[in-house]
């Protein structure tokens, strides 16, 4: 029992670290996607971020001046899916495929020009970085058998935007489904037009919803550089935004299955991570490229619908036309 | 009556969008204090003025051609085949199976055997997303994106395990066999006292690309299958009062759009690297888009977009080399042409549209 303590702790500690962007990730895929506006740009968009994160924060030694300027990158590049997607009416698909290549291009182009250590930040130490909060008791508990090392280890310890990311799941939902706004983000999803005919603005509704993925994005590529790293790297998000909206269909587009699922594909990474771990746990030689493909895998089993369908908001990646 | 002549909308559109991408391009060097026009310069003489760069530019162009095809068929039949890396990297296995466990004579009976490798794999790879759009309703984007990563994991294992030599470190295949060599463009043009292509790894398989566009441009303008194709894609419901399969129809043009991917890696596993590597396609299934879509999904517009492609990629290696703009450069370029021709099109087609209605009322 001890042993089972002490091998799968720390997988669930990292289960928490790593799950925590593709949670900020796969709700601001949500606020889109719930709007009508497909977002495969969610991986661009977390890699502009981690990158302006680290390098203000490394150039100003305030992560939280570091956090502001992944927040402002992404947002920016979220106006860009908007104004391709919502006003000019194009494939928001095909707009999500440019903004990655954006961001994967001009994060290396612009790290190489003020950095010059090859497209990469340089690694960020004390202030710059979001430092672990000790919760009340932690250190005093941690002598306790089971408990102590859960509470001091797995739920105390982490970074500010860990707990941020958690709070955000049921700030979501309450937003989506106890507001005024969330009713009409849902509906502008489903059948746009009704909401235009109520007098609502499909478009504001719309770049609204662009901007607070824009937003969460921003907080998911902070995390990745200053939290869960120190110093943004070359593809940092390394599939991330992809895992994340495989999250995303995996949780039928709500907000507390996208947690489940979001901790399930942290927990799956976190394993590939140990394969050492994998192999006392279960006595199978699992390989590690499985586990890697697993999250895929899973959303292409649930897509295809023999494990309960998956059908997205009905409007999602249409653009919305007015004279009709 | 159209709202435009049809000369605007295949050359005077994409011609714009490419200005501007290339005027944001020049925005991008200028803002890393590096000169547009030198930077332009330096490309143009390392990729286009010496034989060696042609070898570099028609090279990458080869890949861009089968990839850019591979998503123009699946554009024609309204479908977003993103899943072109992952078809071109499960090719390549299709390529080096092909080319390690059959004894072939001679290289040009190899090419056929590991061509139809290639599109066997690729087209393998692309029937799963085909059928679960076709049969369960799955976006082909979503699951064609899930494809890739499948692809990634699974070509890792089977180097990792299977395919390595023993004692072998790095994750690739053994070499291939001397019969597999393809003859490349230094063996072909090349005379005794002057050697062109030096050290490039163009070869005979850009010909099998051109082949390639004016066989697809065959089928899709030219064929029964290439009409339901188009019908389809212009209106689904049409095309099934027509009675055109939906099914059928989405199943044959991603394994069509697949089989192409796959033929990707006749070039760069047996062409080029003669082993199978991990990281053999990159990229190239992803430039495939914006090939496409600069191509006008037309496989002349897609010639022409890939050796625009090639070019840029090959130039872009050159400022690497010689300059402190990282290859980068050419993702950011590829971004712009992707967001100008394809998400940002409407931007320039509206005002466009209004300028030729304009001029039309004045002559009436």
């Amino acid at each position: 029992m001890m042993d089972l303590v002490t091998i799968l702790l720390p997988i669930l500690d990292s289960t928490m670290r790593l799950a925590t962007p593709l949670l900020f990730a796969c709700l601001a895929g949500l606020f889109s996607e719930r709007a009508g506006v497909f977002d495969i740009g969610l991986e661009g968009k977390m890699l502009a971020a981690a990158f302006f994160s680290a390098a203000i924060a490394y150039t100003s030694g305030n992560v939280w001046l570091g956090m502001l300027a992944g927040i402002a990158a992404s947002i920016a590049l979220s106006l860009i899916h908007g104004l391709a997607s919502i006003t000019f009416r194009g494939n928001q698909l095909i707009s999500g495929v440019a903004i990655n290549f954006l961001a994967a291009g001009m994060t290396v182009l612009v790290a190489q020009d003020w950095f010059k250590q090859g497209g990469r930040t340089p690694s960020l130490q004390g202030d710059a970085r979001f430092g672990p909060i000790e919760f009340p008791g932690a250190a005093a508990l941690a002598d306790v058998p089971v408990v102590g090392p859960i509470y001091s280890e797995l739920i105390s310890g982490h970074s500010f935007l860990v707990y941020i990311a958690l709070l955000a799941v049921p700030a979501t939902w309450w937003i989506l489904y106890r507001t005024r706004y969330g009713l009409r983000l849902r509906a502008v999803g489903e059948n746009p037009a009704a909401v235009d005919t109520a007098g609502v603005s499909v478009i504001g509704l719309r770049y609204s919803a662009v901007l607070i993925c824009g937003l969460l994005c921003g907080l998911a590529g902070a995390y990745l550089a200053t939290g869960l790293q120190a110093g943004f790297v070359k593809d940092m998000s390394a599939g991330r935004g992809f895992i994340a909206l495989a999250a995303l269909i995996f949780a039928k587009w709500r907000p507390w299955h996208a947690l489940g699922a979001c901790l399930l594909f942290g927990f799956l990474q976190a394993l590939s991570l140990r394969p050492d771990a994998v192999k006392i746990l279960t006595r199978v030689d699992i390989p590690v490229q499985l586990l890697d493909a697993l999250p895929y895998i899973l959303t292409v089993v649930i897509l295809a619908g023999f494990v309960g369908k998956a059908i997205g908001p009905r409007a999602g990646g249409e653009a919305y036309v007015k004279e009709r | 009556m159209d709202k435009m002549p049809h000369w605007a909308d295949i050359v005077l559109i994409p011609i714009i969008s490419l200005i501007l991408a290339a005027f944001f391009s020049a925005l991008v060097i200028l803002a890393i204090g590096e000169s547009p026009v030198a930077a332009f310069t330096l490309m143009v003489e390392g990729a286009l003025m010496r034989s060696a760069g042609w070898g570099y530019t028609l090279y990458y162009a080869t890949n861009f051609m089968f990839t850019g095809l591979a998503v123009s068929v699946a554009f024609h039949a309204r479908m977003f085949n993103i899943g072109g890396e992952g078809q071109a990297m499960i090719g390549g296995l299709g390529v080096a199976l092909v080319c390690l466990y059959i004894p072939w004579p001679h290289w040009s009976l190899a090419i056929l055997g590991a061509s139809a490798g290639a599109a066997i794999f690729g087209a393998a790879w692309a029937l799963i997303p085909a059928y679960l759009q076709a049969k369960r309703g799955s976006h082909i984007v979503i699951t064609t994106i899930m494809f890739n990563f499948i692809a990634a994991a699974l070509l890792n294992y089977v180097l990792v395990n299977l395919l390595r030599p023993v004692g072998a470190m790095d994750p690739a295949s053994a070499k291939f066999p001397s019969g597999t060599h393809l003859p490349t463009f230094r063996d072909m043009f090349s005379t005794a006292d002057n050697i062109l292509f030096r050290g490039s790894p163009a070869n005979v398989t850009f010909f099998l690309a051109i082949a390639a566009c004016v066989l697809v441009w065959f089928l899709i303008w030219r064929t029964r299958l290439g009409y339901e194709l188009r019908a389809f894609g212009h209106s689904e419901s049409g095309a099934k009062y027509a009675g055109i399969s939906p099914v059928r129809i989405t199943v044959i043009a991603m394994l069509i759009s697949g089989a192409l991917a796959g033929m990707m890696a006749v070039n760069t596993t047996m062409g080029e690297s003669e082993r199978l590597i991990l990281n053999a396609t990159e990229g190239a299934g992803f430039i495939g888009i914006a090939v496409a879509l600069m191509g006008r999904s037309h496989p002349f517009g897609v010639f022409l977009a890939a050796i625009l492609f090639g070019f840029l990629y090959q130039g872009g290696a050159e400022l690497a080399l010689w300059t402190s703009i990282p290859r980068e450069l050419i993702v950011v370029i590829q971004a712009l042409v992707i967001l100008f021709t394809g998400a940002l099109d409407n931007m320039v087609r509206m005002p466009l549209e209004k300028m030729f209605l304009a001029l039309r009322r004045r002559k009436a």
